[in-house]
Formats: structure tokens, C-alpha cells, sequence
């Protein structure tokens, strides 16, 4: 385990990018259905790991660990486990690590979620919100016409609770 | 660096110290401000770059400890339930502030007398009047004359936010319950205003308007308090308040942007530097004269640490919502806001209609109240709630309790190693009591409207948006820090112009109190120069 206040710079090894891949497509996986990848994509889990910056070392640990419980329980590495015991693998992680296993979905979802392909099947525009903004229509004022017709009813100086 | 005696030094640039460099402009003093953080560009504000949600979760995250800037400093909340919000900067809080705008009600300041618990304030909403009118006129705020809720004035007001698809659908909820709503007095411009432009619906208020549409303190009062001439120095961070063999504030010590120690003499001293970093820098600031902090006789300041305990309240619907596309508030509702004996807590509410949530938010918020899971049924899951769930937060009053308070971090330090703050923070029960009505009453509100699912979160606890109570404001010195009109009992050049001189947090969110109060002290400063110091 990394040193909190020490962490370890390093790159993730090929091992870890392929165990860190395949947890993150058991976050969100790919879809035939709706037509978009998983967040183990290539180009979505280079984004995640750039987007990692400092929370680096914390995910460096989280597989670790899912290795050494994978390795412990089932007596392979978590990259080789079946799919079905992978679930188990990381089931148990989530429960026992629970801080962790939310940053590694924070972590999936910011990256996922800002995917030109993902976007496109979410009938989002690719783009930020500046410079041209969005529409909001005004809506139907006239609801507000029942509440127009109503007394005051701040609290006055002289009324005591009623 | 030595230098002749400013005649006013401002410690903190956000929504009070802006106000107040503006107003004490006109006497032609030579007035510094000192700001801890930097200018604010509004053309890096996350929402120019497609990474927008995560940047507003990275260097643009409301709590300092997450941004971890160097221009922040630590806070140790470990023994709080509510995480603090805040951000340093020219602007403060008000950089990253929904721009909701309310004003206190009358009897908010009299809850002693209406409801004999707390104490009352020394002034009066319509001491106030005047300077939310004026506060108003400097922001640009959009909203509606008429609310039921409110006494009448005649504050400048620009059109309405839109009501959108969200709006309309709560509205029509409300209105099936015959339950008070209104549109929000919120602090963006619908029409070009003040050589501002207009808000064109980013949907991203809460990591700064790149637009300049919303009224953050550094695109309303800055640009007018320095072509007034006042002095604004970013980057320097104040260590202690100094004091002269006579009681009297001297200035302060500071570090500037290369981390050198530096000196500045001043005839008064304005602390604006909020609810958490005025107790902070006061309780820093010991000298023989004042070995429990400046200003600290009464022994209350980074007492009475008050938050608004938050709510939230969603609901999923089948049909579409204005997901994140607009300003976050269109509409307010003020039916449960004032004491009513029927219920089991005294005080009150207001609820803040939320419009949507953008994509990451919308699945973060899934998954952490189990409504999206991992693996196969993410997608489908994802897509029930995005762009179909709308709601609303409770902001409940919070009550003045000692024991919840600011001290100094015997070990946390900042980047200067200036102790930290600590914040020790519990929960009430009437607040416990108020957020549970405030739950309940938002889901009958929403499935009045149709919802098919409601969430709720109670309390929100990284939503300490509003930090009040720490030097509370009073005429007897035993019990307050500040006087009616902002100055110490104890350093009679010291002011204090915060949230810190709330004396009770009201059930509204404070922004447009905060400016008013310190356009109020200010007028009354400058009505008083020639005694001020009697």
C-alpha cells in the first residue's frame, strides 16, 4: 500500500492498465442496446487515467488490493478470473472498501459521461456550455395566478405564532 | 515594506468586503483591501472546457479541502456533520454562489421576542430596507414584485428567471396543494445590465459564470471600487490583526503572493474574511491586552457557528425536465418558512426549487442513493433520471448554540503556517426535527407533480454554504462581539462585516443580507467620522 503522505509517482504498468480497464467496465459497462462503449474503453480510460492526478496512488492501491483478495480467494490474478467470480471479487471489494470503490465510480462517470460517443447517444451536443449557452423556454405564467391572489402572510412584528 | 498608515484596510474581496471597499469609496479615504486568493478570469471557468463537471469537482470544488488550492487554507471538519463551502478569491463564496437572493423576513430578526429562544438582533428589517434596495440595484437581480410572503418594496427587479419545463412541473404541484410559490429574487441578469450581458442559460453557476451574467461580488462592486480608487492586493494573506499599547488596531501582518512577511498600518481595520476565516484571524490575533483573540471579552467569538441545515428532495419523472441547461433556482416557496405551533420545531424553511442535474452529477447522485448501480443495468438506470428528475433543497434556519463554534487547529496549518480552523458542529434537534418536515412536506409536493421516484438526502453534508454566527452583533458587550452598527465593544477601530455578525441565520440564504448589512455599517461609519472612534 502507497504511504499516504509519501505517494508513489509512477505510471500504471500494463498489468495494471488492463485489471483497471476491466473494473471500470464492470462500473459501466458497453452496450449493444444503446451503442456506447464501457468506461474500460481505450480512449475513456486514458482520460481516466490523466483525470486521476493526485487520487493516482488510492486507485494504484485499489488494485492492488483486488488482486491480493482475488489471489487469496480463487488462487489467479484478478485479470484472469472468470467473469461471474470477478463480480464476487469485486463485490466483496466495495463492501470492504467502500471511500475507494466511490472514487473509482466518480472517477468512471466523469470520464464516461464527457465521451463524444456517449454524449451523441445521449442526443447531447459535443461541446461546453460557453460560449453559446441553451435554451429554456419561459413557461406558463399563468400558474402563478392562484398564488398572485393571496394575502400576506409574512409574519408580522405584533403576531405571535398562530 | 514600510509605508504610510492606510486610513481603512478590508481584510477578504468577497460579497462583503466588495460591498464595503465600494460604498467607503466616496469619502476619498485610501481604503486596501487584502485578499488571500486571486482575480478571477471568468474565460477559465470550467464551463468553457468540455471537462466542466469535473473541474467544478476539482479546482473549482466548494470545499477547500478538496480544492486544496494554495490560495485555500485547511480546515479541519472532522467533527462536523456539514463540510464547509467556501472559496478564496476576489468574489469569495459569491465565485461559486447559485446567486440566490432572498431577503430576510421581518420577524427574522426577533425570533427572541416572537418566539423567545435565541436572541434578538439590534436592528430591524427596515433599518435594512434601504440597503437591500441599494445591494439590489449594484447585483442586478431578476425575481418578481408581490410575493405574498414578503412585505411589499419597490427594489429594482429585472424579469424573472424562466420558469422552464421544471418550473412548470413544480409549479403545478404546488399549486394542486394550494401551497405558496414564487419566482426567486436570485442575483443573474435577464437583460443586459451594468455593462453586463445577459444570462444565456449555462447551467453551470456553481463553478463560476463565465458569462458574467451572475452577481458575484467581482463583476458587480470591483469594477466600480476600483475605478473609485480603492486598492485591491491579491495573493496576501493576513496572519493576526495588530494592536498599539492603547487597545487600538494598528493593521495587520500578512504574507504577500512570494510568501514575505509584510506590514500594513491602518486607522481602522474591517474584518471580512467570513463566518469561519474573521473567528480564524481574531482568535489568531493574541496580544497581552487580548490573550483569548481580539475582541474576544465577551469570550463569544467562533461561537454560535451557524450552517442552514439543507435538505434534498428529487423526484424522477416520466416526462422531460430542463436537466441542467439553466440558472439553478427559478422558483422558491416560503408556505412553511415562519413559527407555527402545530408543528415540532420552531422556525422554518424555504424550499429551492432545483431544476436538473447535468450527466456526471446525475449519475454520481444515482449511484450514491442506489438508484444506478454498477455493471449491466447502469444504462438504462442512467436514463430513467437524466434529464428527468427536478426538485428542491429545504434551507432551514439554524438556531445559535454555543458549543457549535471555530477554534484554532493546535496542529493544521496553512501554506504560511497560520493555524487552521476547527470547526466542532452538531446537529440540533430542532433541526433534525425541521429537515424531516421539510422532507416529508417536498415529497408530497413532488408526487403532487407526478413524480414516479423521490430521493432525498437529509442533511446535504458538503452543503455548508453559509457560515454565520461567529461574532454575533448586540448592544450588550457580555453577550455579543460587534456592536448595532459593526463595531467591536472591545477595539473601538475594528469592524466586522461578515456572516459573522448574524446574530440568527433566518431560513434564506444570507448573500443579500451579508452586502446590505455591510452597506448598512458602512453608511454608518460615514455618517460618524468625526466621532467614530468614541
Amino acid at each position: 500500500m502507497n504511504d499516504p503522505d509519501n505517494p508513489i509517482e509512477r505510471p500504471f504498468t500494463v498489468e495494471e492498465k488492463h485489471a483497471l480497464s476491466l473494473l471500470m467496465d464492470m462500473v459501466i459497462p458497453p452496450s449493444k442496446t444503446y451503442g456506447v462503449p464501457g468506461a474500460g474503453d481505450t480512449l475513456i480510460l486514458n482520460t481516466i487515467i490523466n483525470d486521476a492526478g493526485r487520487r493516482t496512488p488510492r486507485l494504484m492501491d485499489a488494485l492492488a488490493a483486488l488482486e491480493e483478495m482475488s489471489q487469496e480467494g480463487c488462487g489467479v490474478g484478478f485479470a484472469e478470473l472468470p467473469v461471474e467470480q470477478r463480480g464476487s471479487i469485486v463485490n466483496a471489494f466495495r463492501e470492504a472498501h467502500p471511500g475507494v470503490a466511490n472514487l473509482i465510480a466518480n472517477l468512471a462517470t466523469q470520464c464516461y459521461y464527457r465521451d463524444d460517443r456517449v454524449m451523441i447517444a445521449l442526443d447531447m451536443e459535443t461541446r461546453p456550455p460557453h460560449p453559446e449557452g441553451y435554451v429554456v423556454e419561459q413557461g406558463d405564467w399563468s400558474l402563478l395566478n392562484p398564488v398572485r391572489k393571496r394575502a400576506a402572510f409574512y409574519r408580522k412584528l405584533d403576531q405571535p405564532s398562530s | 515594506m514600510s509605508e504610510e498608515p492606510v486610513d481603512v484596510l478590508i481584510i477578504g474581496a468577497g460579497a462583503s468586503g466588495a460591498a464595503m471597499s465600494w460604498s467607503l469609496a466616496d469619502t476619498r479615504m485610501h481604503i486596501v483591501c487584502l485578499e488571500q486568493g486571486g482575480l478571477m478570469n471568468p474565460l477559465t471557468y470550467p464551463s468553457t472546457s468540455r471537462d466542466w463537471e469535473t473541474r467544478a469537482q476539482g479546482e473549482f470544488a466548494i470545499n477547500p479541502n478538496q480544492r486544496n488550492l494554495p490560495t485555500d487554507y485547511p480546515i479541519n471538519e472532522d467533527e462536523s456533520p456539514i463540510k464547509v463551502a467556501n472559496f478564496n478569491g476576489v468574489g469569495g463564496g459569491t465565485v461559486l454562489y447559485a446567486g440566490h437572493y432572498p431577503r430576510f423576513h421581518p420577524s427574522d430578526f426577533k425570533v427572541k421576542s416572537l418566539d423567545g429562544i435565541a436572541e434578538d438582533w439590534p436592528i430591524s428589517y427596515d433599518d435594512l430596507a434601504p440597503f437591500y434596495g441599494e445591494n439590489d440595484r449594484m447585483t442586478g437581480v431578476a425575481g418578481l414584485a408581490g410575493d405574498p410572503a414578503y412585505p411589499q418594496d419597490n427594489a429594482h427587479r429585472l424579469p424573472p428567471l424562466p420558469l422552464g419545463k421544471s418550473g412548470q412541473i413544480l409549479a403545478k404541484g404546488y399549486n394542486k396543494l394550494g401551497w405558496h410559490w414564487w419566482p426567486s429574487d436570485t442575483a443573474i441578469i435577464t437583460e443586459d445590465y451594468d455593462g453586463r450581458a445577459k444570462c444565456i442559460n449555462l447551467g453551470a453557476c456553481g463553478s463560476g459564470c463565465a458569462q458574467g451574467a451572475k452577481g458575484s461580488a467581482d463583476v458587480t462592486y470591483w469594477p466600480h471600487a476600483l475605478r473609485a480608487g480603492v486598492e485591491l492586493r491579491t495573493h496576501c494573506r493576513v496572519r493576526e490583526v495588530t494592536i498599539g499599547k492603547d487597545g487600538m488596531a494598528t493593521g495587520a501582518v500578512y504574507y504577500d503572493g512570494n510568501g514575505d512577511e509584510q506590514v500594513i498600518k491602518s486607522h481602522i481595520v474591517v474584518m471580512a474574511s467570513n463566518g469561519v476565516g474573521t473567528p480564524r484571524l481574531l482568535l489568531n490575533s493574541k496580544s497581552p491586552q487580548f490573550p483569548d483573540g481580539l475582541a474576544n471579552s465577551s469570550g463569544l467569538v467562533g461561537k454560535n457557528l451557524m450552517f442552514h441545515p439543507y435538505a434534498s428532495i428529487q423526484g424522477v419523472f416520466n416526462e422531460l425536465t430542463d436537466g441542467f441547461a439553466g440558472p439553478h433556482k427559478a422558483i422558491r416557496s416560503q408556505q412553511f418558512y415562519e413559527t407555527d405551533p402545530s408543528r415540532d420545531f420552531v422556525r422554518g424553511y424555504t424550499m429551492e426549487i432545483q431544476r436538473g442535474m447535468p450527466p456526471v452529477r446525475t449519475a454520481h447522485t444515482g449511484m450514491r442513493l442506489g438508484r444506478i448501480p454498477w455493471g449491466d443495468d447502469h444504462h438504462s438506470a442512467f436514463r430513467r433520471l437524466y434529464n428527468h428528475v427536478t426538485g428542491m433543497v429545504a434551507v432551514c434556519e439554524d438556531l445559535p448554540e454555543e458549543h457549535n463554534r471555530v477554534t484554532l487547529d493546535p496542529h493544521l496549518k496553512d501554506g504560511n503556517g497560520i493555524p487552521a480552523p476547527k470547526i466542532n458542529y452538531t446537529l440540533s434537534d430542532n433541526s433534525r426535527k425541521m429537515l424531516d418536515h421539510g422532507v416529508a412536506r417536498a415529497t408530497e409536493i413532488l408526487e403532487a407533480a407526478g413524480a414516479t421516484d423521490v430521493m432525498s438526502e437529509a442533511p446535504i453534508s458538503w452543503g455548508g454554504w453559509h457560515l454565520m454566527g461567529t461574532a454575533r452583533m448586540g448592544l450588550d458587550p457580555a453577550k455579543s462581539v460587534v456592536n448595532e452598527w459593526g463595531r467591536s465593544h472591545d477595539v473601538k477601530n475594528l469592524f466586522i462585516i461578515d456572516g459573522s455578525v448574524f446574530v440568527t441565520s433566518a431560513g434564506v440564504n444570507p448573500t443579500s443580507t451579508i452586502q446590505a448589512l455591510a452597506l448598512y455599517i458602512a453608511d454608518q461609519m460615514k455618517s460618524r467620522l468625526s466621532n467614530l472612534f468614541d
